[in-house]
């Protein structure tokens, strides 16, 4: 048996986190991953993460996971992949597969940062080769560069069915229909919208009856469901598809905490140990930190790891009380500011209408994934001013402000507070620079000037998608829906390191479509 | 729902349900059907119902079923799924060979 | 299908390419990927058959956990063809029930 000062069981942000907190510190530190990567699931999320710069805001999610590993080498963290932990008793003694045997370990401290495991759902079908989880589409294209099929539906409107769905058109898969029990898109607006412009038709109220085919899926039929959740006759629809994927919630993987006799707590978002805000669970030396105390986002995890990395070190006299506590404080203002908004936590399940601001909520956005021409005015990011000017369609309070930090101008404001609506400050000038497009982790910011040229307008969009169009192509526009709207030209195509991949797309439209036109779709003229 | 599992009252007969045949447990092939009937055979517990239909006891350990398994359980007994008597959870914690898991390292 | 070119992650990188047998047919696929991952780019979706109800399954989950699109690999069943890397020479063959079809 080989003793550490600190365990840690699963090496994806939040433990890596915890591990790197607790090796600074000089604690003897081991991870175990059950994978054959490190970064759990960070390799796997190639979109910018939201929050602000202290939350590595608009970075993408693999490249924090490369910064993490990083950060773990440098500070001699030992991480043992292909290490299964198969158990975890009482006196903090850990028993691992490494290779073809058993092998004993004793930690002083444990933080167990399991995460998280896909739910599922059942219907006809279910079981047929073709029906996927979200997480597999993401491990398929992600990390094998493999496409999980050519024509897919998608069930769930959570984030990750809304961010794995952009991600499949990205890839170059069709998307036939995102599909969704409840009545509301359960994600955050910006990341719907983003899909609905690209002609993904959204189904709420909707689910799956069930999935078609003998051998593997050939197609898919969904119905309407009442309140009750009963489907209603005559509503059925058939999509012709290759693969389901689905994206209905995850529950925490806490199996090994309730083994080693932590008290549970069986809650809505599943089974989970109790607590305290240190990550401390009710056995002394035993911590917690990340998805497997409660889903939250990976932002969050890090933070929550490094919390229990830190309380770990406290606990084995490695630095004094007050040290531990001023870092904590810190942290938990970091923490606490990702809770906030209408997706915090407290406000699961609960039917907001109004944001911070006191503006109605977009009821389209909700029900169809994008708001509508007349909703749009509403918000603080929209101004029709003279010239060039950034026109943000961020309409729902979430913990995220790297426009504000884009714009050397001081055109948005955001505030102190991250989850407010970004506003515009019409005093002062837009250069055009397009920083902000690309900086909005939700793309949901768009540069329009409707003084260019007589009769037209030209509409900046950030694209992430291939082949790029380039400058001279001829194409057509699309609104917020995906509907093709007018014909657009491409008058130009920015790509600069700092714009990370998201290219800026300027095209031309009529004037009257300034407001109208939100996506291009190349198009040959014969 | 109930919020206690009274089983002072009678939960009522097996009715079968148009999806009785839908797989649950996709490892060993258990349908929504035997989970429903186990329950009316007495089985109370995700404990008893594993023993007795083997559900979670597959290749996979219950990855996948675990929840959907509760979720009938509960459903049945009319009670919430918080007040059914928790799944057990024990070592080894993944399938492991027998041959794995019988050869612990010897450590000078 | 492979993706060959990502608008983020770039273009696939360089890697060895290896023959294996799927079924007694020689098929190739990159050395070090998932099995399964070299099979889906061949096109097949069937890892293998039910032992109570015959019925076909595949890859559900990509990370180990469902072993849903377990195959018989050189010889020995339920190998979890999602994380199991691919080697040249390899023998990969559909399972029926806990075994290959004799």
């Amino acid at each position: 048996m080989t003793r550490y000062d600190l365990i840690v069981v699963g090496a994806g942000p939040a433990g890596l986190s915890a591990a790197i907190e607790a090796a600074k510190r000089g604690l003897k530190v081991i991870v175990f991953d059950e994978n054959a990567k490190p970064g759990g699931q960070l390799f796997k999320q190639i979109h910018k993460f939201f929050g602000s710069k202290e939350h590595k805001a608009k970075i993408r999610g693999f490249k924090i996971g490369e910064e993490l590993l990083r950060e773990a080498s440098t500070y001699g963290v030992k991480v043992e992949l292909n290490a299964i932990v198969i158990g975890l008793y009482l006196d903090k003694e850990v028993t691992v597969k490494q290779g073809e045997e058993i092998r004993h370990y004793k930690g002083d401290t444990v933080i167990v940062a399991t995460g998280a495991s896909e739910n599922m759902i059942t219907f006809e079908g279910w079981t047929l080769p073709g029906v996927i989880g979200a997480g597999a589409a993401q491990t398929m294209m992600n990390l094998h560069h493999i496409k999980p099929g050519k024509k897919i539906l998608m069930l769930g409107t959570g984030n990750v069915g809304l961010v794995v769905s952009y991600q499949l058109l990205q890839a170059g898969c069709e998307v036939v229909a995102l599909v969704d029990a409840s009545s509301k898109v359960g994600g955050y607006g910006v990341h719907a919208a983003k899909v609905a412009r690209c002609g993904v038709p959204f189904y709420l109220s909707h689910t799956i009856i069930r999935a078609e085919g003998e051998e593997g899926v050939t197609g898919v039929t969904i119905g309407e469901v009442d309140s009750r959740w009963n489907i209603i006759p005559g509503t059925e629809k058939t999509f012709e598809a290759d693969t389901i994927c689905l994206a209905v919630g995850l529950s925490p993987m806490s199996q090994l905490l309730k083994m080693a006799g932590c008290h549970m707590v069986d809650t809505p978002g599943g089974v989970v140990p109790e607590s305290s805000e240190k990550g401390a669970t009710s056995i002394p030396g035993i911590f917690v930190a990340g998805d497997v105390s409660g889903i939250e986002e990976a932002s969050s995890a890090m933070i929550e790891g490094r919390i229990a990395g830190i309380a770990a070190a406290e606990y084995l006299g490695f630095i004094p009380r007050e040290e531990m506590k001023d870092h904590l404080a810190q942290l938990e203002v970091a923490l606490l500011s990702l809770r906030e908004g209408m997706f915090a936590p407290e406000n699961r399940g609960k039917i907001i209408e109004k944001t911070e601001e006191g503006i109605d909520i977009s009821m389209n956005l909700l029900k169809m994934g994008y708001l509508e021409e007349e909703e749009v005015e509403r918000f603080p990011g929209v101004l029709n001013t003279k010239g060039i000017h950034p026109v943000i369609e961020c309409t729902q309070n979430i913990p995220c402000n790297p426009c504000q930090d884009a714009c050397s101008r001081k055109c948005i404001k955001i505030g102190s507070k991250i989850t407010a609506l970004p506003s515009i400050d019409e005093s002062k000038d837009c250069s055009g620079c397009g920083l902000c497009v690309a900086s909005c982790s939700g793309q949901a910011i768009f540069l329009v000037n409707e003084e260019q040229e007589a009769g037209y307008a030209t509409v900046t969009l950030p694209y992430e998608f291939l082949p790029l169009p380039s400058k001279g192509d001829k194409g057509i526009a699309l609104d917020r829906s995906g509907k093709e709207v007018c014909k657009a030209s491409v008058l130009e195509v920015k790509s600069s390191k700092a714009f990370d991949h998201t290219n800026l797309l300027t095209m031309r439209v009529p004037l009257s479509m300034a407001m109208k036109a939100r996506f291009f779709v190349r198009q040959e003229v014969c | 729902m109930k919020e206690r599992n009274d089983r002072s009252v009678s939960f009522g007969a097996y009715l079968p349900e148009a999806d009785d045949g839908t797989i649950i447990c996709r490892c060993e092939e258990i349908t929504k059907g035997e989970i429903r009937r186990a329950v009316h055979d007495g089985m109370f517990t995700l404990t008893e119902i594993r023993r007795y239909l083997r559900t979670g006891m597959g290749l996979c350990q219950g990855q996948t079923c675990g929840a959907l398994v509760k979720r009938i359980v509960a459903k049945e007994l009319g009670v919430s799924q918080a007040e059914l008597e928790p799944a057990t959870s024990r070592a080894p914690m993944r399938p492991i060979e027998m041959r794995i898991l019988g050869n612990e390292r010897r450590e000078a | 299908m492979r993706i060959e070119e990502h608008p983020i992650l770039g273009k696939l990188e360089e890697r060895a390419i290896v023959e294996f047998s799927y079924d007694g047919q020689t098929i190739t696929g990159y050395e070090g990927e998932p099995i399964s991952v070299a099979l889906e780019a061949a096109g097949v979706r069937i890892h293998r058959y039910t032992k109570k109800y015959h019925k076909p399954r595949g890859v559900f989950c990509a990370i180990g956990r469902c072993t849903d699109c377990v195959m018989v690999v050189d010889g020995k069943p339920n190998v979890r063809t999602c994380i199991t890397p691919l080697q040249e020479g390899m023998s990969v063959q559909t399972q029926y029930g806990v075994s290959a079809k004799a």
